[in-house]
């Protein structure tokens, strides 16, 4: 069990890693979509690391973040889309 | 025996974020990079919940609400990644995105 938290641990630290890999394509990439794509992917690895958190320290609460922090990424990404394509969100 | 197989649950997971993060970098267009993220990280997010999932149900059994809230987190990750993924692709392709060819500048 203690070794499984080290493995939690270090699975953390790597999904940090990577989420600095997409960082930069969210600093550099060209155009908008592509920073949209990678700010999607960041929160998406942002869950995962959510829910290790909550493992790590014994918080049981971090898992109700991570459902919360789901829905609010897959909203955002919708209204993005919405919004470029036609201009406006609430139109129909 | 249980570190063994939440353990492989959680490298197998890794790889796969790993591998759509590299493929977010290195790949030549918009689209492609759609595709390398859209799957792994659906498949790698689902992977490393299975395995705490996993954890969860044998080392604490007096807390069932929270194996069904992992469930649940899977079950709408696997419904919610597809469908921002296939919004973002429709969305840049009604707006005049052009895909790449081969021979084209990288973007």
């Amino acid at each position: 069990m203690d070794v499984l938290l080290k493995v939690f641990l270090i699975v953390g630290l790597v999904i940090v890693f990577t989420i600095l890999l997409c960082t930069y394509r969210a600093v550099v990439g060209p155009g908008i979509f592509n920073r949209v794509v990678a700010v999607n992917v960041i929160g998406t690895k942002t869950i995962v690391l959510l829910v290790l958190i909550g493992y790590y320290f014994e918080r049981p609460m971090f898992f109700d973040i991570a459902l919360l922090y789901a829905m609010l990424n897959f909203i955002a990404t919708l209204v993005f889309a919405k919004y470029v394509q036609r201009g406006d969100v609430c139109s129909r | 025996m249980l570190e063994i197989i939440v353990a492989a649950f959680l490298a197998f997971g890794i790889f796969f974020m790993f591998v759509g993060a590299v493929g977010l970098l290195r790949f030549p267009d918009f689209y492609t990079r759609l595709h390398a993220t859209g799957k792994c990280d659906t498949l790698g997010e689902a992977l490393i919940i299975a395995g705490l999932l996993l954890y969860h149900i044998f080392h604490y059994p007096q807390t069932p609400l929270v194996c069904v809230k992992l469930l649940f987190l899977i079950v709408f990750i696997f419904i919610t990644n597809p469908t921002a993924t296939y919004a973002l692709m429709r969305s840049a392709y009604k707006t005049g995105v052009k895909p790449w060819k081969l021979g084209d500048e990288r973007q």
